[in-house]
């Protein structure tokens, strides 16, 4: 099976979803002639043309609602906004137009549109360019919220994601587009709506997302090496809608939830997760459940501010021994 | 439609029931209210109603049988009815034991609620030994604050079957309700509270001349732990401090006086509550005393006969104890014991006289009452004792 | 400043039809527009209601140069342009009163009527977000490469949006077949446009992005046909796309919640605007040039007023939708 990485995931993902429907187009800042912000659309322009592959002015409100107004009448456009940071401008045309206009008409005319982007932070970006703004969509009905981690996830997803038919927000994130993974060559997609347990174990469970997937596989190696434990890792994958039912099981097997995740602590997603499995498993709990946040402050440019900021292996760690009542 | 006959959680603290006798039989027809059997619970001997009414079917657990809160020990259902689905004999998981009653508040919760104190444990804990049939009450948590978790539970051995064995020069008797509370209430008691103990000799001579005078008014006997409990009682009043419980973050003091008086009952020890002893006459007193003494001994207490003491009191001396030491019933914060009155010879005006005298040690929980409160204490007792009317002073 | 458009000097009595199908939109307009106000002061209508009353030249003139495959976008002050579209009065209605009957299903209200079938797509409450989503309607039609036309109705208020200016620059940089029609009555809610704009010709904004425009009388709806007429033209041959700036007038208050005047404008001002009511003119034109008398403009109203009637008591009478209506939509399965 080849190994590619997360940025070509995508980049054949897109490919081969525009080969397939005439009605896929991709527009964003950079994505033709320069190739792509990240290179994600590399060799897309010469491949489908301009109509396809469309660059736009610094325009992020104006593009979202150019591709919201051609979804609605029947083309599947993928919006790119540069970084996430900067959908903000665009949050009105997702939230007020995209999320709602299916439900407002009636159930009349749907939005099948993509918007994507990397998200969260990167190294020493700033606190403009750092933020982990998922949770802001996830709580929007009439969205979907999709974060792989995996080069595997990434195109399976957005495969899915392009033909699910629904208004969907694509986190990426630009550390992962240089990772590297098992792609296989044929033709699949990974249903939207379904965790992922990366690593099987027994003593707890660590639930993450996007770039979190790695620090808790990390913290689960420490973690059986030397402490014994044995922590089975759950990427969630889809934010919106939750695989509460996969979420349920682990921590039934296991008794014990550490949830990690880079957003700000307040109202984030791992705090629906908490609020999920407290409901659905309460007695199987056998301690409460920590969460491993990115630090209530915005991102520092400083190099080891910004990595004490974010949820590293160590702080994981951490909780996992509380939740296990291991001492020191 | 059938009625599963369930144990009912008929005290605040039980957890578990033992069937002492079936009132009707197998084949009966029962109605709605009618009494099915006396169920020996961690207290008493109480009564268990039908709550559905038709034909005892069946009797899922048989007399001297024990079952938690929360099991079926019966099926009343129609002459011909099918009930084979009704055997299940088990309790719901994770849903609370006991059985619904016909109206109210919904069912009382597996963990005793007073006056012991909150058990603190992880929900899966609660759940698997409510499923193993664990007390919790028993178990001690490794958790913080004291949390019991699920590994605290790997060690903690089950509520014993009804009926072990024996064998050359020995024989295993199981442990009736009684005996089990009685282990896990003082189990935890010398243990976690910090007792230290206060002896005093008090002489005695005049109070029984005034209670030997009272007598012989025939109006009623007054019996010199009637006469200890009233004095009890009022020298509480003075002494506040000890009439008190230890409530883990903070101590309630009482400002009435509910003694516990213990009483020896054929298995164990039961104490039954004088309450507001502080305002009875001794009459009362003595009344109450001797019909609480007589239905603890035949198990027919009821909750709130034998809880919410603020101070108790046990008496030895009528089996010739001269002196011992009680340990206290949490979450009092003390405990007197009483020994006989014996004639003795003691120092008085400088030459040697016969006087009775007793003896009696308070327990205190060094939480709440430190020494010289104790001691104030007591001396209070002893003064009243010795000068009776100072009991009305 | 750009020219105004003219009306034609006499009327060609071949296209009588027409212009009595255009007479009898407005007065159907007008009328719905009057009884949903009192449907409104009678609770049967909650929420916000925005009337058209003054302005009806504008959405039947336009609409009626457009074709029935092109795609219509508008703000929330949009029951007239639902019903030249063809929507039926008893669909809108419904909508304004909740019904499941609605054209929304009752889940929309007065700010959202979507027509799919009519392509009427919405319908939308934040001010200038559908003029980008209208483009992008422009761009599908241009992928395609079909000779339709995207047209879009906002207020002059929304001129001033982010929105309004990204769109109208990637609208001309582009080449997008839209129509941007605004509906200029002069207040956007409480503040005359002279204090809201910089630049107070409207129209002469398009030049920032090298884009045709138009000015015309937005109180007569023959020039409002002509004008929008020509931008189709334009949308449909060239792939450009044209902004409109039609100059109309609207007598109610910004909507049923506010003043109809007093505190930002003058009652001589609306009483002087009135004198050029649109209805009052087309229908002396009519009588002039002998096309309709005052009998059949009495039998027109009449029917119109059936219409609205029967509107009314439909809506009346019609369900709410289910409670469980209220899960359902949120997503496409």
């Amino acid at each position: 099976m080849p190994t590619i990485t997360y940025r070509d995931a995508l980049n054949q993902a897109l490919r081969e979803e525009m080969h397939r429907d005439p009605a896929v187009f991709l527009m964003g800042e950079e994505v033709g002639v320069y190739q792509g912000a990240y290179k994600v659309s590399r060799g897309l322009l010469e491949e489908f043309g301009p109509m396809r592959v469309v660059d736009t002015p610094i325009a992020e409100l104006g593009f979202a609602g150019i591709g919201v107004g051609a979804a609605m009448v029947g083309m599947r456009p993928v919006i790119e906004f540069m970084t996430w940071n900067f959908a903000l401008l665009a949050i009105d045309q997702v939230v007020n137009s995209a999320a709602k206009i299916l439900y407002m008409s009636g159930g009349q005319i749907p939005v099948p549109i993509v918007f994507r982007g990397p998200g969260g932070p990167a190294l020493q970006l700033g606190a403009q360019h750092s933020q982990a703004l998922e949770s802001w969509f996830a709580h929007v009905p009439g969205l979907k919220v999709v974060a792989p981690a995996t080069p595997y996830d990434a195109k399976g997803l957005l495969k899915s994601a392009i033909r699910d038919g629904n208004p969907i927000v694509f986190l990426e994130g630009e550390m992962l587009y240089n990772t590297k993974g098992e792609v296989p060559e044929g033709e699949y997609t990974i249903p939207l709506g379904s965790a992922d347990v990366k690593r099987e174990g027994a003593d707890l469970t660590l639930v993450c997302h996007s770039k979190s997937v790695a620090v808790a596989l990390k913290a689960a190696e420490q973690l059986q090496h030397e402490h014994d434990l044995a922590a089975e890792v759950v990427d969630l994958r889809t934010l919106r809608p939750l695989d509460v039912a996969t979420l349920v099981a682990s921590v039934r097997k296991t008794n014990r939830c550490v949830v990690v995740e880079e957003g700000w602590p307040l109202g984030g997603v791992g705090a629906q997760v908490v609020d999920e499995l407290q409901r659905e498993a309460f007695d199987d709990l056998d301690a409460p459940i920590l969460r491993v946040t990115g630090a209530d402050v915005p991102m520092p440019y400083n190099k080891h501010l910004e990595r004490a900021a974010k949820p590293g292996p160590d702080r994981v760690i951490e909780a996992a021994k509380r939740v296990a009542y291991r001492e020191g | 439609m059938a009625t599963r006959v369930v144990m009912e959680a008929l005290s605040p603290t039980m957890e578990e029931g033992r069937i002492a006798r079936w009132l009707k039989k197998e084949g009966d027809a029962v109605t709605t209210g009618d009494i099915l059997a006396e169920v020996e619970t961690d207290k008493a001997i109480m009564e268990l109603q039908a709550r559905g009414e038709g034909v005892l079917r069946k009797i899922v657990v048989p007399e001297g049988g024990t079952t938690p809160v929360g099991n079926v020990v019966a099926v009343i259902a129609g002459a011909d009815e099918d009930v084979s689905s009704a055997f299940d004999t088990t309790a719901p998981a994770a849903k609370a034991p006991a059985a619904p009653r016909p109206a109210g508040p919904p069912a009382a919760p597996v963990v005793p609620v007073v006056p012991v104190g909150r058990v603190r444990a992880s929900p899966l804990a609660r759940r698997l030994a409510s499923e193993k049939g664990l007390d919790l009450q028993v178990i001690h948590g490794s958790g913080p604050g004291g949390r019991i978790v699920k590994r605290d539970l790997a060690t903690a051995a089950p509520v014993s079957p009804a009926g072990l064995g024996g064998g050359e020069g020995w024989e295993d008797v199981p442990l009736t309700q009684i005996r089990k509370t009685i282990a896990r209430r003082l189990g935890q008691s010398l243990g976690p509270v910090p007792h230290f103990f206060l002896t005093a000799e008090i002489d005695m001579e005049r109070c029984a001349e005034a209670r030997e005078a009272l007598n012989a008014l025939g109006e009623g006997r007054v019996s010199f732990n009637d006469i200890v409990i009233k004095v009890v009682a009022m020298a509480l009043l003075q002494h506040r401090e000890c009439n008190a419980w230890w409530q883990d973050d903070h101590i309630r003091y009482f400002n009435e006086v509910h003694l516990g008086m213990a009483v020896a009952v054929d298995d164990g020890l039961i104490t039954p509550v004088i309450r507001q002893a502080h305002r009875k006459s001794l009459r009362q007193i003595a009344e109450e005393a001797v019909a609480l003494a007589d239905r603890a001994r035949t198990r027919r207490l009821t909750p709130d006969e034998y809880t919410g003491a603020t101070f108790s009191i046990s008496n030895l001396g009528m089996l010739g104890i001269d002196e011992f030491t009680a340990v206290i019933n949490p979450p009092e914060a003390a405990i007197l014991a009483i020994g006989a009155v014996t004639p003795k010879p003691v120092a008085a005006d400088g030459a040697v006289t016969v006087r009775r005298r007793m003896r009696v040690t308070m327990s205190c929980d060094h939480r709440v009452i430190d020494g010289a409160t104790g001691a104030r204490f007591l001396q209070t007792v002893k003064r009243m004792l010795e000068n009776p009317l100072a009991i009305l002073w | 400043m750009t020219a105004a458009a003219r009306i034609p000097s006499a009327l060609e009595p071949s296209r009588r039809e027409f212009y009595v199908g255009l007479l009898r939109q407005m007065v159907l307009v007008r009328r719905f527009e009057e009884r949903a106000a009192e449907a409104y002061a009678l609770g049967r209508i909650g929420g916000f209601c925005h009337l058209y009353i003054g302005q009806e030249a504008v959405a039947t003139g336009a609409i009626a140069a457009l074709r029935g495959d092109d795609y219509l976008f508008t703000s929330y002050r949009e029951h007239a342009h639902a019903l030249v579209r063809g929507t039926p009065a008893r669909a809108v209605m419904a909508e304004l009163f909740g019904k499941a009957t609605g054209c929304s299903g009752g889940k929309g209200g007065s700010m959202h009527l979507f027509d799919a079938e009519r392509g009427f797509l919405g319908g939308h409450a934040i001010v200038g977000s559908h003029i980008p989503i209208a483009a992008g309607a422009a761009f599908a039609i241009k992928s395609r490469a079909t000779d339709q036309v995207a047209a879009c109705f906002f207020g002059e208020a929304a001129v001033n949006i982010g929105a309004f200016h990204e769109t109208l620059n990637m609208a001309a940089l582009w080449g997008l077949p839209a129509i941007f029609i605004c509906e200029n009555n002069r207040y956007g809610m409480g503040t005359a446009l002279e204090r809201a704009a910089a630049v107070y010709d409207i129209a002469h904004r398009a030049c920032s992005y090298d884009m045709a425009s138009e000015t015309a009388d937005g109180m007569d709806v023959l020039a409002m046909h002509d004008v929008v007429a020509r931008a189709a033209q334009r949308a449909r041959e060239d792939k450009l796309p044209t902004l409109i700036e039609a100059r109309t007038y609207r007598y109610m208050g910004h909507s049923m919640a506010d003043p109809i005047h007093g505190h930002y404008r003058t009652k001589e001002e609306l009483e002087e605007q009135k004198s050029r009511d649109p209805i009052d003119q087309l229908a002396r034109q009519l009588r002039q040039a002998d096309l309709l008398d005052d009998d059949g403009f009495k039998t027109l109203k009449h029917s119109v007023e059936e219409e609205v009637e029967d509107a009314v008591r439909f809506s009346e009478e019609s369900p709410e939708p289910e409670l469980s209506e209220l899960y359902t939509d949120v997503y496409r399965a």
